[in-house]
């Protein structure tokens, strides 16, 4: 008796709480709810001497809600409300022609075609090196060192060096920022591949071996297939690694196109509204490219018969 | 020299070819505790269509044993032949398949696939693959779980599609390193009897190793006890059994009184310990 009665209320509310879009997207919502809060917190309180400073200089009187209101739709803030950033972002994605130089689209393209180039260039790099870590006690010996060392230079202190060296050789555009985001995203995925190319059970190794199967096919029927969970997961790391190499390459070439010219002639000229929704680009690209590489990885997991 | 010896040997209680030749093989593994004598000076004949277990506790070198023959370890003295070549050729030409304790299957192939992975390896044509692994998943009553994959199939099971793999090139020799292992005493029984009938229809010669007194007995032509520290042969005693034996042997006091010579030989090599 009392349980139902209980339960009738409950019920309602219940059903909702449980419904899978519920479930799935009310903690995402929840913490994107409370970051935008902060955040809007955060503008009132950087811009507000900034906005306090403007009112006085041009002797106007005003109140408290002039100043909130100042500190969301300043031209320069210091850091601009949510509100501005998602409006310049829908105004440079859907206001211009997407080969238009003040298109965000077209600036993403540039950048997205340098980063697939440089994650192309950078798995076949990781690959191969990996491949010669497994195959040869020497190369693992003589290689990695290296391979470790190319990533405790900064790349900010690299890249400007890799454009100019490139540059005299007549390499200019795509290629030189490709081969930098190449250079940094090789990294991860050697490393996966050398865990992944020795993840096979001694025991099937022992099998090639008692088949005699060739180096070549015990490397197409048992370490390939064997490394592909680690070949996934490096890749996911690789690929957002990548476009941060494409964005920092765009800095020293005096950003005449990509995400990173965006963010250079941002801070050049105080634009911090046209920075955030460029970084805002960037993030959408990032999400995006690693949701593909998880589709790719779902699709690869299905066609090997992996549990469901 | 070894000519002679097998010939010796083999003419005086083995009429027919050997299989195995192993002469005073010897192993030794350098560890960070010092030289561990996996075998010392082991000879053993096998001859073409024996059943020969291996039986001792851990450490006794019968695993090792069986991989010295298969050449995936190379013994530090003595010499072996398997079918009259040595291991490494007889490896080459792919004269036997090796059962492991795991199953070992690949786990993103399906059963089917799995079956042919040697095949495939070794050049055997499209039919030809499809053919014998129809075949030999059919040996071990496996029809119809051809395009599962291995984690859809029981423990006892993966470990019958383990043997079909090592069958389906058909080599003369089948090498089983305790095999049922892992497995329940209800699902063991069954596939000693499967096997049974597997060795007796195919006539293949098998090296099993096994650490189960009963299972050594019941499947055995010949049984070979080992003991630790050295690893060596203790004693070698026959099983005269037809080939067409069934699980109610085990209560027969032929059956009790050759289980009770192996316990005695494992005791025997186990008070060298103590």
């Amino acid at each position: 008796m009392t349980s139902s009665a209980l339960a009738v209320p409950a019920s309602a509310a219940g059903r909702l709480r449980h419904h899978p879009l519920v479930v799935r997207y009310l903690p995402i919502a929840t913490i994107v709810l409370a970051l935008m809060a902060i955040w809007y917190v955060a503008a009132v309180l950087m811009n507000l001497a900034l906005v306090r400073d403007a009112f006085e200089r041009e002797d106007t009187p005003y109140t408290v809600s002039d100043l909130v209101e100042g500190t969301m739709s300043a031209e320069r803030p210091l850091l601009p409300a949510p509100h501005q950033v998602i409006a310049a972002f829908v105004d440079s994605v859907f206001g211009y022609a997407p080969t238009s130089p003040r298109s965000l689209v077209y600036h993403a393209t540039v950048t997205l075609s340098a980063t697939l180039l440089g994650f192309a260039l950078g798995a076949m790099l990781g690959i191969a090196l990996a491949l010669m870590i497994v195959h040869s006690r020497v190369l693992e010996k003589s290689l990695l060192p290296w391979i470790i060392c190319s990533q405790m230079v900064p790349i900010l202190a690299l890249a400007p060096i890799f454009i100019v060296v490139l540059g005299a050789i007549g390499l200019h555009g795509l290629l030189p920022k490709s081969i930098i985001s190449a250079y940094l995203c090789f990294f991860p995925i050697t490393i996966g591949m050398v865990k992944g190319f020795t993840a096979p059970d001694p025991m099937q190794l022992d099998l090639m071996r008692t088949w005699s199967a060739t180096p070549r096919q015990v490397l197409a029927k048992l370490r390939w297939p064997a490394a592909m969970p680690y070949l996934f997961a490096s890749l996911k790391v690789a690929i957002s690694i990548s476009l941060i190499g494409a964005i920092v390459a765009e800095l020293p070439t005096g950003g005449e196109a990509g995400i990173g010219a965006r963010l250079l002639a941002g801070s050049y000229y105080g634009q911090t509204v046209q920075i955030w929704s460029a970084l805002l680009a960037a993030a959408i690209l990032a999400s995006g490219l690693i949701g593909l590489v998880g589709l790719a990885e779902r699709l690869v997991g299905l066609r090997m018969g992996a549990r469901p | 020299m070894n000519k002679t010896l097998n010939a010796t040997a083999g003419s005086a209680s083995l009429p027919r070819r050997l299989a195995v030749d192993v002469h005073n093989v010897s192993l030794t593994f350098e560890t960070a505790d010092g030289k561990v004598d996996a075998l010392s000076n082991v000879s053993l004949q096998v001859a073409e269509g024996e059943f020969v277990s291996f039986i001792g506790p851990s450490g006794c070198g019968k695993t090792t044993m069986l991989r010295v023959i298969a050449d995936l370890q190379q013994p530090s003295a003595g010499s072996l032949l398997v079918n009259g070549i040595s291991a490494e050729q007889a490896r080459l030409e792919r004269q036997y398949g090796y059962v492991f304790q795991a199953p070992a299957l690949f786990p993103w192939r399906t059963i089917e696939n799995n079956l042919k992975l040697p095949l495939e390896i070794m050049g055997f044509s499209d039919s030809e693959q499809r053919q014998r692994a129809e075949r030999y998943l059919a040996l071990v009553n496996l029809t119809g779980f051809e395009r599962k994959y291995p984690w859809q199939l029981s423990g006892g099971m993966q470990q019958r599609v383990s043997i079909a793999r090592a069958l389906s090139f058909d080599p003369a020799l089948l090498l089983m390193d305790e095999p049922f292992g892992a497995l329940d005493e209800i699902v063991r029984d069954h596939l000693n009897e499967q096997l049974l009938q597997l060795w007796d229809k195919t006539g293949k010669t098998v090296l099993f190793v096994t650490h189960s007194i009963p299972e050594a007995v019941f499947l055995s032509t010949r049984i070979v006890v080992m003991s630790p520290r050295p690893g060596r042969i203790i004693d070698v005693i026959d099983c005269g059994f037809p080939r067409d034996r069934t699980l109610e042997i085990r209560e027969t006091p032929e059956f009790l009184k050759i289980a009770q010579r192996v316990r005695v030989g494992l005791r025997a090599g186990h008070s060298y310990d103590e």
